[in-house]
């Protein structure tokens, strides 16, 4: 029964999503009914994921489909934090399609129900999976903040007439956040990465695709924070940096995970 | 009372005209005071574009006359670019002018404080209040729900704005100013209101650069060390009068390899131009010349137009709020007259019946009086209603008058 919560969420999201295209075109109620939409969503997503832990007594979505419902969870949960501001609702243009597809995904791969439960332990399941989780959804803002500043600073230099029309953040703004964003998820991945691997020691598993493609996005955001603070990385060159990591991230999130869970 | 408008403004009148006419806030408040003499209201709004005197009088022809004179006593000749409204339409211009709609820049935002500093120095009571109360809450309402604020209005305040599109606040931002002259300087203001900090001042002349410099706080540069300060500088003002580039593409991108990536804007407001147009193409710079800051101000100008639109009905809306409210000042007397009536037959009719009514207990008597009371209530409910509704038509004064006669409410009660 908890499960019909999805249909609201969904219908937020989505809501969320068309409204932030309405007002990408004319700015004002439909990006104010679109941040509600968000909200709204969020919470009652986040009803549908207390009951789920209520009911498994734990941590339920150690499964592909179920970690995809969390990720979104999380990456809404990141996009609220400074989403629900005017000049960042352009943002939302690019997270919030982008959860209601995933929304759907977790859906039809019976994230949003309980499923079996898994043999891994509580305590792991929320180190590894939340952790890697976590970080990735904050990848995933750091990606989104990384295309608006691409998108604004290519406004910028086509010099296009309309660029005072449309609010948007500054693009030292969306530097700076995007490389914030990245400096607290990347500690995060790592202690997920560790977690998973001394697990795999110690149980005497192999690694799989899944672990490599993982270890090389973590390269990826590791060489972005290196190259932002020792190279003097910024701008244009690290937001290309931050979507060659996102596109690792939607590998690992939706290609790859099938042999892991397996 | 009858709201009475008379005025003049950069739609009728030239500008040698509307000075002869504008007056200083201790000239408005005295204009407004001699109008209102007499147990009327009046308030004076001058500004550059328009001088106008909204009255309140018992008769609108009057008030209206009243107001004509003053203004002609200033100058005869403006009698001829004056136009006179009443009532809803006068209210209508009010919330307009308030929202900036009325406006030579369609939302420019200073107009908002000048409406309200003339509602301040006014000679006010219940008709004036309450419409200048509306009027200063529509403008708030259209700033807040539109855009038509938003955008600038001038080159210069476009420069500022593009500056906060690369960095976002400014406060403490490092500007370079690359010439020293009036164009330098209005846009220094510019950025100066947004908490900029005018770092470096750089001129052919060095005296004109240090004079400059002083006023603002400012470091004075000969135009040769300019390469040194384009390190530190966030933001770049070029306006000399000098023939050929100041600043050339390579000497910029020499500074911006040590730069570590923090972005440049560069704006270029003298023509002909300063800076090299191979700029734009670096990493991190972005150059916008006087032909590119015009073109973005000529577009925001149709944005303000556009959202002007939306406005619009934002005023309508408030005006016809005004307008029921008005038009209700003429039926509320009548109905508090024709309750006061109805009431007093009651309670004659009571008094009247005392001889029988004497034989009841407390009880009963309370209960004859409530009795009593709903039905003066029921049957005066409908009429109420319909006369409130009246009110919000044309026809209010009408039924008004039909009310007072019907019921032969006195001349005292009006």
């Amino acid at each position: 029964m908890a499960e019909l919560l999805f249909w609201p969420v969904l219908v937020c999201y989505g809501e969320a999503a068309v409204g932030y295209l309405g007002d990408a075109r004319r700015p004002g109620t439909a990006g104010r009914a679109a941040t509600w939409g968000v909200r709204v969503g969020w919470l009652v997503q986040t009803a549908l994921l207390a009951v789920q832990a209520a009911r498994e007594a734990g941590f339920p979505w150690g499964t592909w489909a179920g970690s995809l419902n969390l990720f979104v969870w999380l990456v809404v949960g990141a996009y609220l934090i400074w989403g629900c501001r005017k000049p960042y609702r352009l943002l939302g243009l690019g997270v919030m399609p982008l959860a209601a597809s995933l929304l759907v995904v977790a859906r039809a791969g019976g994230g949003t129900g309980v499923g079996t439960r898994s043999h891994y332990s509580n305590l792991f399941l929320v180190l590894h999976v939340g952790l890697v989780l976590a970080a990735f959804a904050g990848f995933t803002l750091a990606a989104a903040l990384s295309g608006l500043y691409l998108w604004q600073e290519r406004r910028l230099k086509q010099r296009a007439t309309t660029i005072l029309r449309r609010p948007a953040p500054s693009l030292a703004t969306l530097d700076h956040l995007a490389g914030r964003t990245v400096t607290f998820s990347l500690p995060a991945l790592t202690l997920g990465i560790a977690v998973g691997i001394v697990r795999l020691v110690d149980s005497g598993d192999h690694i799989d695709a899944l672990v490599v493609v993982t270890l090389a996005t973590w390269l990826v955001w590791a060489a972005y924070i290196v190259l932002r603070t020792a190279r003097g990385w910024r701008g244009r060159r690290a937001a290309y940096v931050a979507l060659a990591g996102f596109a690792l991230v939607i590998l690992v999130r939706l290609a790859l995970p099938a042999t892991h869970f397996a | 009372m009858r709201l009475v408008l008379v005025g003049t403004s950069h739609h009728h009148a030239p500008i040698e005209l509307r000075e002869r006419v504008a007056l200083d806030r201790e000239q408005g408040r005295e204009l407004a005071g001699r109008l209102a003499a007499g147990g009327g209201e009046a308030v004076c709004l001058s500004t550059c574009n328009r001088t106008e005197l909204y009255v309140a009088g018992a008769d609108a022809e009057a008030t209206e006359r009243a107001a004509v004179a003053a203004l002609a006593e200033l100058e005869p000749q403006v009698e001829q670019a004056l136009y006179r409204l009443h009532d809803h339409a006068a209210a209508l211009h009010l919330f307009r002018v308030a929202a900036g709609l009325d406006s030579l820049v369609p939302g420019e935002g200073e107009i908002l404080g000048q409406v309200r500093a003339a509602y301040e120095l006014g000679t006010t009571s219940t008709l004036l209040d309450r419409v200048f109360r509306q009027a200063l809450h529509a403008g708030r309402k259209v700033r807040a729900q539109t855009a038509i604020g938003e955008s600038p209005a001038s080159v210069s305040s476009a420069a500022a704005a593009l500056a906060e599109q690369v960095f976002g606040e400014l406060a403490g931002r490092a500007i370079l100013l690359v010439g020293a002259g009036k164009i330098s300087e209005q846009a220094a203001r510019n950025l100066l209101t947004r908490r900029a900090r005018i770092a470096f001042v750089a001129n052919r002349t060095l005296d004109r650069a240090e004079e400059l410099a002083r006023r603002f706080g400012a470091e004075p540069l000969p135009l040769e060390r300019i390469e040194d300060e384009l390190v530190t500088a966030d933001v770049v003002v070029a306006s000399t009068s000098a023939p050929g580039y100041v600043l050339d593409a390579e000497t910029v991108a020499r500074a911006v390899r040590q730069r570590r990536g923090r972005q440049l804007l560069l704006i270029d407001l003298a023509v002909p131009r300063d800076l090299d147009p191979a700029i734009h193409e670096l990493a991190g710079c972005y150059l916008f010349d006087i032909d590119d800051l015009e073109a973005i101000v000529a577009e925001t100008l149709a944005g303000r137009r556009t959202e002007a639109e939306r406005a619009e009905s934002i005023v309508n809306a408030e005006a016809e709020k005004f307008h029921e409210w008005q038009a209700s000042l003429d039926i509320v007397p009548a109905i508090a007259s024709l309750r006061a009536r109805a009431e007093e037959i009651r309670e004659a009719e009571l008094r009247k019946a005392e001889g029988l009514l004497g034989r009841l207990d407390e009880g009963q008597r309370k209960a004859v009086e409530s009795i009593t009371a709903q039905i003066v209530n029921k049957l005066l409910h409908l009429p109420t209603v319909r006369l409130k509704q009246a009110a919000a038509a044309a026809d209010g004064v009408v039924y008004a008058e039909a009310v007072r006669h019907l019921f032969g409410l006195g001349e005292d009660e009006h």
